[in-house]
């Protein structure tokens, strides 16, 4: 399944794993996608985890991680591989350009995307745009802008965002 | 290509560097580790250019996988085999490890308020970081107003549409052979 996930794997996953196995309802899944979130590290993997933990225990959790990891790994190291031999052709450097900028537009697109979907969402606790605003901006200025280490911008903002949410709730 | 000397070897502080960035990558996976690996790797120390950086994560969104796999390719630039091999370790093993504990404990106990409370409390940061992100990576693959363009344009489609990330960085490519970049 994660061979076949070009540009990121979760759009696969999902379709595989609710569409076509029927393993979990589309609800049951958002929630293994957001709890993998919360938690460290990629979140694919954690779902992949969650996944085969649920399925199958711990080897379940084990053969769901090698299998999302192992067979791209090594195609990506081939073609890596190919690119450092190649890197020198113009046509290939150029190629590779074009899909570099293209990576990053993709990857702010999904910023925007999750954006506009966290200011209509209004189940959780109350929301202020404003402050969410302000804090959305604060985060991009600080890692995009100022460079601070992303440990540095979760240590100070993340208790600051979470006593926000919690003093909001009430 | 570095060779790894036993004594002072990147390698290492590659594999500490990113087990410790992973453990803070709370709320979005990998990609938003891209500016910190990009300073570790690139500022920090001269193990790497701007432009394989940019093209390490461009192979990896372009391969199929998780995208998280431009660090296997990073640790491969650095150190070859066991460098690919120990940065996608380095990355996955320490989460994995707290997650395995987590799901020991409590085996899909639904979150609490508390929970839930972060979880929205920390959601506009991660959005944040991410468009930081994005940002980073646009300011060291976009050379001049042309990759700007395409970057801008790749983000209105995606905005606008449902279409296959895949055949955007196709269209990249034949864009930049076609000299545009």
């Amino acid at each position: 399944m994660a061979l076949s996930g070009f540009g990121g794997v979760m759009p696969f996953a999902y379709r595989s794993i609710v569409e076509r196995q029927r393993w979990y309802t589309p609800a049951e899944f958002a929630e293994i996608l957001a709890f993998g979130q919360v938690l460290p590290g990629p979140s694919i993997c954690n779902v992949a985890v969650m996944i085969g933990w649920k399925q199958c225990g711990f080897a379940g959790a084990l053969a769901a991680l090698a299998g999302m990891l192992l067979g791209p790994s090594v195609v990506v190291v081939v073609l890596g591989a190919l690119y450092q031999h190649f890197e020198r052709v113009p046509r290939v450097e150029h190629a590779l350009g074009g899909m570099s900028a293209v990576a990053a537009g993709l990857i702010i697109a999904t910023a925007i995307n999750m954006g506009i979907g966290l200011f209509r969402d209004r189940a959780g606790p109350r929301t202020v745009p404003g402050i969410e605003a302000a804090l959305l901006a604060l985060a991009f200025g600080a890692v995009g802008i100022a460079h601070w280490p992303m440990l540095m911008v979760i240590g100070i903002l993340g208790p600051l965002a979470v006593l926000l949410a919690w003093w909001r709730r009430a | 290509m570095i060779a790894a000397d036993r004594h002072d070897s990147p390698l290492w502080s590659l594999v500490v560097q990113l087990a410790l960035l992973s453990m803070t990558a709370i709320g979005g996976g990998v990609v938003m580790l891209a500016p910190d690996v990009h300073r570790f790797v690139v500022e920090a120390h001269p193990w790497i250019s701007d432009q394989q950086f940019a093209a390490a994560y461009a192979i990896a969104q372009a391969a199929p996988g998780p995208n998280m796999l431009y660090v296997t390719l990073i640790g491969w630039q650095i150190a070859g085999i066991a460098g690919a091999a120990l940065a996608t370790l380095a990355v996955v093993v320490p989460p994995v490890i707290l997650l395995l504990f987590l799901l020991r404990i409590g085996d899909r106990r639904s979150p609490g308020p508390l929970g839930r409370t972060i979880r929205r409390g920390i959601a506009p940061l991660s959005v944040g970081m991410l468009l930081a992100a994005g940002w980073i990576l646009a300011r060291t693959s976009d050379t001049d107003w042309r990759s700007g363009l395409i970057t801008a344009a790749t983000a209105l489609i995606m905005l606008r549409g449902r279409i296959n990330p895949i055949w955007l960085i196709g269209a990249g490519a034949l864009v930049g052979i076609a000299g545009f970049v």
